[in-house]
């Protein structure tokens, strides 16, 4: 496959790994933030991490939509489900995330809830017209990535005059969140996260460009090498970062240069600009409250957006104390820390959001790397 | 011979009420497209001569959506699913059974053409579809068609096939390209609106399976690797031999339209579902002969040898990555769901 097998050769992988252990400094470690899920996947998927030297460690982010979705949210949506004039949309990882009481949008779908699946933000759209006697309800989700085209199907929608469309809107910003993970004095009283640079996301980035990482590469001092989602991408971007470790810069860098420029996709940043504005708080599984971190529905489009529509209101949310999500969230934890991890949580029976994506860490760390935590299992030194 | 109005119209209440309608829609719609001896529409059972030995069989439900996709339907897929899981365990396929499950208010037309897709794969695998029973449910109660097959086959004499037969250092082969059936099926299905070129390998397996055991009767075990795909199958044998296995992924064949949509819609051809593939596990030393085997027949031109069988506590399976990582290929959990960032 022509721009894609170029990104995973082997003999590129096997070149990077060298350069890679060349430069590392013995006895010096190196902390590396992918904030993306899609990251963590491509690592495990490819097994890059064996090809890394032991003192390059990944640290995983929060950066998959539906694991930095609050419980509560997800509850709200659960409850707007089950109204009976309501259709609800929503991509398909959503459904199996459990929220309180270990209800899910899928439990709830089989309780004789109206719960669609849908692939893109225009079917909710069809579904409406389709429906004109039905509330149709888009549970919008996801960083900068999938903002736009909620941001489409909310223009369309008023373009059309659909009246029976609205947004339940949980689009959160990127930006925000990496500032948090190195600011906030809750987090860093939770537990020290010691982190000494990032790869920053690819296809939010596309959207963004890399002029907003400029602030915390600047004001902490973390260099950010922006990366593309392919394994080649991934180790090319680690050893970016380790050589701007080992000489004291902190600036970002773009490896993903076929897709990302400075300032990003200007029309989608329009028309995001368009329809949203920004949320003074906002909380995130994980992160708690973030300022200015998520997006709702301008007034313009009060008409549209399901929080006002259905008045809903926030529940009391019930966490599963023993979850380690939140800790793995913030890269404080990984998921063989968590007493639940491959017993009670499994892909089949995800107790967390991070078991339920394929972005999330759990998911990824059962899926593919199991292997290393096997109870039976003495594993060769690698 | 077939009647005329079945090109239009659509089923009724009345084609499963045990009327003249469902009499008519049998004979003439049913029996004259399976046109076989032992069907004639007037008995309640068939009855066979089976020849001493060992008999598999084997019963699927099919519920595809769409009920026609590139390269078959679900008429096609109802016969060459159940003659696979037949022809899986070593047998030749004798007989099919069916029985199908009708909406009120399908059309005519299209069950007529599912019925003779049925009776050209049955002639094209070389077995008779003896026995059968219709069911006509509301309209709302079902998805247009429904259609249960049972496959009755004779087992080879000396070969003895099982999940559990497997030992370290056995070889795995698989006989074609991974991901056809699913990527075809899925490019047409509501809300994937997208043009690919790549048709379902929907096929009968038992002329390769014979071919394959013809020269290798020594065969520990063959699995068709259906829902679930490739990583299902090999978890299965896993577990049920008591073994590891480890794959190589720059051995899979896979077509490159096939590894573009999987890329596109996020989805591993690992757990895609194919229709007319098999994985077989021999003996190392059997190794070449399988192989060789499998290619002489047409539709194992693409046969390759994929993997090993290893001591495992663990029973896991493993992947060497192309990329030059290895990484565990476990069960698919709940749906392959496209990414969402």
């Amino acid at each position: 496959m022509k721009y894609v097998d170029e990104f995973r050769a082997p003999d590129l992988a096997r070149a990077l790994a060298a350069q890679i252990a060349a430069e590392v400094q013995p006895g010096r470690e190196y902390r590396l933030m992918e904030f993306c899920g899609g990251h963590t996947h491509a690592i495990f998927r490819y097994g890059v991490k064996d090809l890394l030297p032991a003192n390059v460690r990944m640290i995983h982010g929060p950066g998959c939509p539906v694991c930095v979705l609050p419980i509560t949210r997800l509850d709200m949506a659960i409850a707007l489900a089950r109204r009976p004039e309501v259709t609800l949309c929503s991509y398909g990882d959503m459904l199996r995330v459990p929220g309180s009481r270990r209800q899910s949008l899928l439990k709830a779908r089989a309780q004789g809830a109206d719960i669609r699946m849908v692939g893109s933000t225009m079917d909710a759209v069809r579904l409406a017209e389709e429906n004109p006697d039905r509330e149709v309800v888009f549970f919008a989700i996801g960083f900068e990535t999938t903002t736009p085209p909620t941001a489409v199907a909310v223009r369309t929608a008023a373009a059309k005059g659909l009246t029976n469309f609205s947004v339940f809107c949980n689009h959160v910003l990127t930006p925000a969140a990496i500032t948090n993970i190195l600011e906030a004095p809750e987090i860093r009283q939770m537990e020290a996260v010691e982190i000494d640079g990032f790869l920053g996301p690819a296809h939010v980035s596309v959207v963004i460009g890399s002029q907003p990482y400029d602030y915390f590469a600047e004001e902490y001092a973390k260099p950010v090498v922006i990366a593309g989602f392919e394994p080649i991408d991934v180790m090319h971007s680690i050893l970016m970062l380790v050589r701007q470790i080992n000489e004291g810069r902190a600036e970002v860098e773009n490896q993903y240069t076929r897709a990302v420029t400075h300032s990003g996709n200007q029309s989608a940043k329009a028309l995001v600009a368009e329809v949203f504005e920004l949320r003074r708080s906002f909380e995130w599984r994980g992160l708690g409250r973030v300022p200015y971190s998520a997006l709702r529905l301008r007034d313009r489009f009060a008409g549209f957006d399901a929080e006002r529509r259905f008045e809903m209101t926030p529940g009391r949310a019930v966490e599963n104390k023993a979850c380690d999500c939140p800790k793995i969230l913030r890269g404080a934890a990984i998921p063989t820390d968590c007493k639940l991890f491959g017993k009670q949580c499994t892909p089949q029976t995800p107790l967390g959001s991070c078991m339920v994506s394929d972005e999330g860490a759990c998911a990824a760390y059962y899926k593919y790397g199991r292997r290393r935590a096997a109870p039976n299992r003495v594993e060769a030194a690698e | 011979m077939k009647h005329a109005t079945f090109e239009k119209g659509v089923v009724e209440m009345g084609h499963g009420a045990g009327g003249r309608d469902m009499a008519d829609l049998i004979r003439q719609l049913f029996v004259a497209a399976f046109d076989n001896p032992d069907l004639t529409g007037e008995e309640d059972q068939a009855i066979l001569h089976f020849p001493a030995g060992r008999m598999a069989i084997s019963t699927d439900g099919f519920v595809v959506k769409p009920m026609f996709f590139p390269g078959g339907d679900i008429g096609s897929l109802a016969v060459n699913g159940t003659v696979n899981d037949v022809a899986m365990g070593g047998a030749d396929p004798v007989a099919l059974s069916c029985s199908f499950i009708l909406e009120e208010g399908l059309p005519l037309a299209d069950l007529s053409r599912v019925v003779d897709s049925m009776a050209a794969a049955a002639r094209a695998a070389g077995v008779r579809i003896v026995t059968g029973d219709t069911k006509v449910v509301e309209r709302g109660k079902g998805d247009g068609i429904f259609i249960t097959t049972t496959g009755f086959g004779q087992v080879r004499e000396g070969v003895t096939l099982s999940a559990r037969n497997g030992r370290p250092g056995d070889v795995v082969l698989l006989s074609g390209t991974l991901g056809d059936h699913g990527v075809a099926v899925m490019g047409r299905r509501e809300g994937f609106d997208f043009d690919t070129d790549i048709v379902s390998d929907c096929a009968a397996l038992n002329g390769l399976a014979g071919a394959l055991l013809d020269a290798v009767p020594d065969t520990r075990l063959m699995r068709d690797p259906t829902r679930g795909g490739l990583a299902a199958v090999l978890n299965e044998i896993a577990e049920a031999s008591r073994v590891g296995i480890t794959i190589r992924e720059d051995a899979l064949p896979i077509r490159p339209g096939v590894a573009g949509a999987c890329e596109i819609l996020g989805l591993d051809p690992l757990y895609v579902a194919n229709e007319g593939k098999l994985v077989a596990v021999v003996p190392p030393d059997r190794a070449g002969a399988a192989l060789a085997a499998l290619r002489s027949h047409p539709l194992g031109a693409e046969a390759a040898i994929v993997g090993e069988l290893r001591d495992d506590p663990d029973h896991f399976v493993e992947m060497e990555t192309a990329f030059g990582g290895r990484r565990m290929v476990d069960w698919i959990a709940g749906e392959q769901l496209p990414r969402i960032c």
